[in-house]
């Protein structure tokens, strides 16, 4: 029986050995691995792996091919709905989308989707890709700004349906948080992140770096003077938040999205490039999202004893389990049910400790989880020279400001519909810029429904 | 993109350069600032936008030679060109959006700094074009070191040098230079703007505090990307931690606390140190 073979491991760096290099941590399935694991797949008749996939992909279906060895036949069928899969298949919270789902997961461990559909990516990039399917030319312009995971999305499936695309993004090289968010060790740059976007470009779809929209150009300029029939927004949720406690402005105190911007798109980490970074011998991170783990394990490559706070228990850690796992085996210290209260200095304004308080869980909130309660008279301090905040982002209110009839919800979030309309006509969005922060494949989701609704609103027009 | 079109030394250590760059140029306005990154393994520098051309789609960086990635801008030569130009960042002054009235009310000093007198140009010319009164104070260490005097004084009515050592002009800082003209020459100003380093912005906003007289500051903090997104630039201003790449970077000197903001700008000064003892000398290098 199919479902008796006990899912099969994927081999990784080890975890000492990882901790001082920023080569990928997962090595994934080799082909026989992965044909074993295909073979553990139900073909359930109503498979919820897909209705919980956020782009649907075929799941099934690509592992039945897998199974017989058709990698080709599976990495068409995943093309179809992703135009990332070798980015998924590694970022992805697959524990709570398609395996968490998986029928096999009741009782024992779901099929291993995420890394089967990690080797397809890898196998069909290393054995020529996909060939795509593009619609003749239909001579209509679409911007999309931002070339992260909601932007790649909706050019891919933009270009492929015919229109000229061009992709507008801020920073020097596209791919967004892919790129300075998302560190080499879980997501290697030029391996795995740079052919992808080339494959994006290989449909037709033009990228322009260092325009910032909002500043270099904007919205409106886009549609009335550059001839463009539609906008796509994609900007993301790029402003890190801080918490608002004394002393998190002294020498050492970094946001998240600095630290990693620093190793990932300026590669600090790399001698031969000049870009500083500061970690030194203890560094606190504060928060408990992927992005808290990214920021610890790479301070702890840095040469970092490395120590993460947060304030409810390890059962509330929002980040995926894989990371929390990973970093536990790689050394890094949990400091749970811990708050900061404030940030110490020395005499020089440097960092030397941050002063936490003790938690306990109160009761459940509104969201489920069970609020954390400060114990009076718990205050302790934990020596450190760096404190990394990782408290989350909220989109960047550049364009909203600089495009007349576009609302912002109360968070700063762009007000879209599910099809990402927004108040304003031709205007489009999806990814963070609309949620707030949340993952890759959401993201990717949000583009591929604008994408057909920008399709719809062009015909009709 | 981003060929230098144009580059003179204007000191031994000061570099000016015309850069293409359209799609900037076409968008700039005064008190913006842009980033500059000359090659792939480069930092990303925030430089303030020295002068503009819309029509021949170019901009003007004034550079100081102080660190490995500004000698590493200074030996762009012309005809080459930068891996990235990216900008206008930040706000633009906030004259650019008063009426014709309310402009003509008043009357500017500005009190420029080394390198920072690059910079007080396009905004001096601006509003010297829609006739604005406009003086200006150039400081500078010595007559070597001062730049931008003659494209002054074709746009301001009044220039003002002052060297720390006499050679040229008053003798002594821009801070005694701003007093005795207000006290004892009897000028008066609506609006001062000092632009130069952080120590010297601080000083002319105490002076400017004892004569009442309102200042904005441009603020030069570190920088990665510019748009807000990585924090380094956190500014504490009337008490509140601000971002001086989105929302500034001019503020309101009375309210900018100076010693925070200098100390931040030394985050990386040992960082940077130990790049430059390793760092190879690329002048000449055979591109």
């Amino acid at each position: 029986m199919a479902n008796k073979i006990p899912r099969v491991p994927v081999r990784e760096q080890d975890p000492k050995v990882r901790a001082t290099n920023f080569e990928e941590v997962c090595y994934g399935y080799n082909e026989q691995e992965a044909m074993l694991e295909a073979t553990r797949c139900l073909h359930c008749k109503n498979p919820r792996c897909v209705a919980a996939c956020p782009v649907s992909i075929s799941i099934p279906n690509f592992i039945a091919h897998v199974a017989e060895g058709n990698f080709t036949a599976a990495a068409e069928i995943i093309a179809k709905d992703s135009s990332l899969p070798a980015v998924c298949g590694r970022v992805c919270p697959q524990e709570t989308q398609c395996e968490g789902s998986c029928i096999l997961g009741v009782k024992g461990e779901p099929v291993a989707i995420g890394k089967l559909e990690r080797f397809v990516a890898d196998w069909s990039r290393e054995n020529g890709g996909v060939k795509p399917q593009i619609e003749p030319a239909n001579g209509h312009k679409v911007a999309v700004i931002g070339s992260g995971p909601a932007g790649l999305a909706c050019a891919s499936d933009l270009a492929k349906l015919g229109y000229e695309v061009t992709i507008f993004e801020a920073l020097h090289r596209p791919g967004g948080v892919l790129e300075y968010g998302i560190p080499e060790f879980r997501l290697p740059k030029d391996k795995v992140v740079a052919p992808e976007i080339e494959s994006v470009k290989a449909l037709g779809v033009k990228i322009e770096t260092n325009v910032i929209a909002g500043r270099t150009i904007t919205v409106d300029s886009l549609l009335d003077e550059e001839g463009f029939a539609a906008v796509f927004i994609g900007s993301g949720a790029g402003l890190p938040k801080f918490m608002g406690i004394p002393g998190e402005n002294y020498n050492g105190v970094f946001s998240a999205n600095e630290f990693l911007t620093r190793n990932n798109l300026m590669k600090a980490y790399r001698d031969d490039y000049m870009t500083p970074i500061h970690a030194g011998q203890k560094v606190v991170v504060v928060g408990g999202g992927n992005v808290a783990m990214d920021a610890a394990r790479t301070a702890l490559r840095l040469g970092a004893e490395t120590t993460i706070v947060y304030r409810r228990t390890e059962t509330e850690l929002p980040a995926r389990r894989e990371e929390v796992h990973h970093a536990k085996e790689e050394g890094i210290n949990f400091a749970m049910l811990t708050n900061p209260v404030e940030i110490l200095a020395d005499e020089k304004g440097w960092v030397r400790a941050i002063k936490c308080i003790r938690m306990e869980l109160g009761e459940p909130d509104e969201s489920g989880r069970r609020s954390p309660v400060a114990v009076p008279g718990s205050e302790f301090e934990i020596e450190t020279e760096t404190v990394i905040m990782s408290l989350g982002t909220s989109p960047n209110p550049l364009i909203a400001k600089t495009t007349g009839g576009l609302d912002v919800n109360r968070r700063g979030c762009l007000v879209a519909d599910e099809n990402g309309a927004t108040t304003r006509e031709g205007v489009f969005a999806g990814g963070d810029a609309v949620t707030g922060a949340a993952t890759v494949i959401l993201a990717m989701g949000a583009g591929r429904k604008a994408a057909a609704a920008i399709h719809e609103y062009i015909k009709t027009k | 993109m981003y060929k230098i079109v144009s580059k003179e030394m204007l000191t031994p250590t000061i570099c000016r350069m015309n850069v293409e760059a359209p799609r900037l140029a076409k968008a700039a306005n005064p008190g913006q600032f842009l980033i500059v990154r000359a090659d792939e393994k480069g930092e990303r520098i925030p430089l303030t936008i020295s002068d503009y051309d819309k029509e021949a789609g170019t901009i003007t960086i004034v550079t100081q030679q102080i660190g490995a990635s500004s000698s590493e801008i200074i030996s762009y030569e012309e005809g080459e060109s930068f891996a990235d130009v990216v900008g206008p960042l930040g706000i633009p002054s906030e004259f650019i959006e008063m009426s014709p009235e309310e402009l003509k009310a008043q009357r500017y000093v500005f009190i420029a700094g080394g390198v920072g007198t690059a910079p007080v140009y396009p905004q001096v010319k601006w509003l010297h074009e829609r006739g604005v009164t406009v003086d200006v104070i150039i400081g500078a260490k010595t007559a070597d070191l001062m730049i931008y005097v003659k494209e002054m004084e074709a746009v301001c009515d009044n220039l003002y040098l002052c060297t720390d050592d006499g050679s040229v002009g008053f003798k002594g800082l821009v801070t005694a230079r701003l007093e005795k003209l207000i006290l004892e020459e009897g000028k008066k100003y609506t609006q001062a703007v000092a632009i130069g380093p952080m120590i010297m912005m601080k000083f002319a906003t105490l002076t400017a505090k004892k004569l009442e007289l309102p200042i904005i500051v441009s603020l030069n903090t570190l920088m990665v990307d510019g748009t807000g997104m990585c924090g380094a630039c956190r500014v504490t201003v009337a008490g509140k931690t601000r971002f001086a790449c989105v929302e500034g970077p001019e503020f309101n000197g009375y309210d900018v606390d100076f010693d925070e903001a200098m100390r931040r700008q030394t985050m990386y000064k040992k960082e940077e140190m130990d790049a430059n003892e390793h760092h190879k000398c690329r002048i000449g290098r055979g591109r």
